[in-house]
């Protein structure tokens, strides 16, 4: 059990490039800290530093309050999953869980070996393959294998590198249901490396955002939801992506005006101290922030109803998604094509997807009238692209909400852990 | 796998048969003059008209005329190829692994020279080394002989074994550190067994071209003391001086084969490949 700190970490390869540009993090001892971001964000790289595989450049590297940046792999207590597994084949699966066990540094018998060995297969459902060599096991089970090698260790933090991506989809869910109660029973600091958005969301206490070495935002799930500090944690966060539109500033007579090119949006308060003299922004809103105004029993009056062609539906059961084609700004769509590289081509799109009610009767070719808030909507500045509206009041309430409902769930955790060791 | 019809067998037979013949027809002519007596090597038949040991006891029976050429020589091979290709095997681990892990400088140049050295003309070296094995004292001595074979042991074994290593995922060995092994240990108990059929291999590679080198074997010795089979062979006499000694050689030759085709048969079971299968996914 084990706080890790990671103060202004920096790696600098032998040919001068810079995979990680000075990265500060908090790692409370038990918390589960997922490093998000595309490939080649640095966060492999971070994963690597923490376990001691990667030299540290700069910066200083803490477990527990104490430096570590110079301990050997061995030394550091960690446990890791790798990416592809790394199990001795030339051992069974009892012997590959035994292996830590069994090296000089430690000093168990047979017996307590064993034992913990058997805790371990029974937490992960491997007892009848104990005598099998891994070349014969299915990819789940070989993740497994690995996981079980990581837990007899008791060591002070888990680290995981990607361990799901070689899973297949469906048991891609399974595995992460597991590795969340592992975690919740264990209690164990976890730092879990992904490029998937959807793990990092669901499995995370709290989510660090990287691109290209350095660190966007780190908060919870839905505080990198409801509150992105700047245009890529938006973009990057939530499937189906946030739509980014340009919107320009055009002032009336009768009050100024958000001109985007699927509505006009009168400013209030909030948007005009975000826009704050600006003539253009990037606005970014969600799908799910649209309603159909034909169907829903919302009152409309505190929002925005416009009227729109949809091109294109996707009815997917729960939830229909609509494509709305629009035309964008010209400064705005470089700002965007920018980001596109980072986003996997999902911002150059020019059309608006909107997720609406699944019994919505909007059919494609037809025009449907739509209806969104305005406080749904995001601003940002196109040139930072850093997040206009944010709200600091907001994000902070929402990260204290996510401590709390940690607490519990650990608190849950270690009664049904006290209850079951009771009945046993 | 579909079962084979039977003209398919056939042919298979066929083929099979073909090049076994082809293969193994000179051994089995050796063989076979082996066992001829000295008149009957000139019958011209394939098989001999009378079978004799007295080949074999020339060369191994205490009292044979070869006798005392053959034996010493046959230990003396058998020691020298041994020792060469043991010393060669750990060097060439040792540094293959460091070439297949690490990236110094220096590197290709190890490579490279190894290789040129294997190409080197043996013949071109030999007189020098002669005059300098004589000066320092290695002159028909064991020593004398393991350390030039290991010039024609090395540069293989390090290419061989440089292709294994580079075989094996580098991430077994850093998930036996994480694990707490120091990378000594991660190396003996991860690499180590995975790499297993790589230096059988390896050794069986320098072994044979220990065993047959012959330049090297009588310029560098001069009495029984060092000289391996193939130089020792050389100096086979007949009965007189109108006889070639055709029935001796011939069963040396067979007497030296076997000890390699003992080799092979033990080592062959030990390279079994597909033993990193499952360790890696993907």
């Amino acid at each position: 059990m084990a706080s890790i700190t990671l103060n202004k970490i920096v790696k600098t390869y032998d040919d001068g490039f810079t995979a990680v540009k000075g990265v500060d993090l908090d790692i409370a001892d038990g918390e589960f800290v997922i490093l998000v971001g595309p490939s080649g964000c640095g966060k492999s790289t971070l994963l690597r530093m923490i376990v001691g595989l990667e030299d540290i450049s700069d910066g200083e590297l803490r477990i527990d309050d104490e430096v570590v940046n110079d301990k050997a792999p061995k030394d550091r207590n960690l446990a890791m999953v790798f990416q592809n597994y790394a199990l001795y084949p030339h051992l069974t699966v009892y012997e590959n869980i035994a292996f830590p066990m069994r090296l000089k540094s430690s000093d168990l018998s047979d017996e307590e070996i064993d034992t913990r060995v058997r805790r371990a297969s029974k937490l992960l459902e491997l007892d009848e393959h104990l005598e099998r060599k891994p070349a014969n096991l299915s990819g789940g089970q070989r993740q497994r294998v690995a996981m079980g090698r990581a837990i007899v260790r008791n060591a002070s933090a888990f680290l995981f590198d990607e361990p799901l991506s070689n899973l297949d989809a469906k048991l891609r869910g399974q595995m992460r249901t597991e590795i969340a109660r592992l975690q919740r029973s264990l209690g164990i600091t976890t730092v879990y490396v992904t490029h998937d958005q959807t793990e990092a969301m669901t499995l995370g206490d709290r989510v660090a955002v990287l691109r290209r070495g350095e660190l966007q935002q780190v908060a919870s799930p839905r505080g990198l939801y409801d509150q992105p500090v700047n245009l890529f944690v938006a973009g990057f966060i939530g499937s189906p992506p946030m739509n980014f539109l340009s919107g320009t500033v055009v002032r009336g007579a009768d009050g100024d005006v958000l001109r985007l090119p699927i509505a006009d949006v009168p400013l209030d308060d909030r948007l005009r101290a975000a826009v704050e003299g600006r003539d253009l922004v990037i606005v970014g809103v969600r799908p799910d922030a649209f309603e159909d105004a034909d169907a829903t029993e919302r009152d409309l009056t505190g929002g925005v109803t416009t009227e729109l062609d949809i091109e294109m539906t996707e009815w997917l059961g729960e939830v229909l998604y609509a494509y709305v084609p629009y035309e964008t700004d010209a400064t705005v769509k470089e700002k965007l094509s920018e980001l596109d590289r980072d986003l996997d081509g999902e911002s150059l799109r020019t059309e608006l997807v909107v997720a609406l009610d699944a019994m919505s009767t909007v059919r494609a070719g037809d025009a449907a009238r739509l209806w969104f808030s305005p406080d749904a909507l995001h601003l940002f500045d196109p040139e930072t692209g850093v997040n206009l509206t944010r709200d600091e009041a907001k994000a902070e309430k929402l990260e204290e909400d996510a401590r709390a409902a940690r607490k519990r769930a650990l608190e849950r955790a270690k009664e049904r852990a006290a209850r079951e060791g009771q009945r046993a | 796998m579909r079962a084979m019809t039977w003209p398919q067998r056939i042919m298979w037979l066929v083929i099979i048969a073909a090049v076994l013949v082809w293969s193994l027809f000179p051994v089995f002519s050796i063989a076979m003059t082996s066992f001829k007596t000295q008149a009957g090597l000139f019958s011209g038949t394939l098989l001999p008209e009378e079978w004799t040991w007295e080949n074999y006891a020339t060369i191994l029976a205490p009292g044979g005329s070869a006798q005392d050429l053959f034996l010493p020589a046959l230990r003396n091979s058998i020691g020298i190829s041994l020792i060469a290709t043991f010393i060669a095997v750990v060097l060439a681990t040792l540094c293959a692994y460091a070439i297949a892990r690490l990236d110094f400088p220096g590197k290709r140049i190890i490579l490279t020279t190894a290789l040129a050295v294997s190409v080197f003309p043996i013949v071109s070296i030999v007189t020098p080394l002669f005059n300098l094995w004589r000066v320092v004292g290695l002159y028909d001595t064991w020593l004398g002989l393991i350390i030039p074979y290991l010039s024609l042991t090395l540069p293989i074994s390090i290419w061989t074994l440089a292709a294994f290593f580079r075989q094996i995922p580098w991430e077994l060995e850093q998930a036996a550190q994480v694990d707490g092994a120091t990378p000594f240990e991660a190396f003996r108990k991860t690499v180590v067994p995975l790499a297993a059929p790589g230096v059988f291999t390896t050794a069986i590679i320098a072994f044979f071209i220990a065993w047959n080198d012959f330049v090297y074997g009588i310029s560098l010795t001069s009495t029984d003391a060092a000289r391996p089979v193939p130089a020792a062979l050389s100096f086979f006499t007949g009965a007189s001086q109108f006889e070639a000694p055709t029935g001796a050689i011939s069963a040396a030759a067979i007497v030296v084969t076997i000890p390699i085709v003992i080799v092979v048969v033990i080592f062959q079971r030990r390279i079994v490949s597909g033993l990193t299968q499952g360790a890696v996914k993907g």
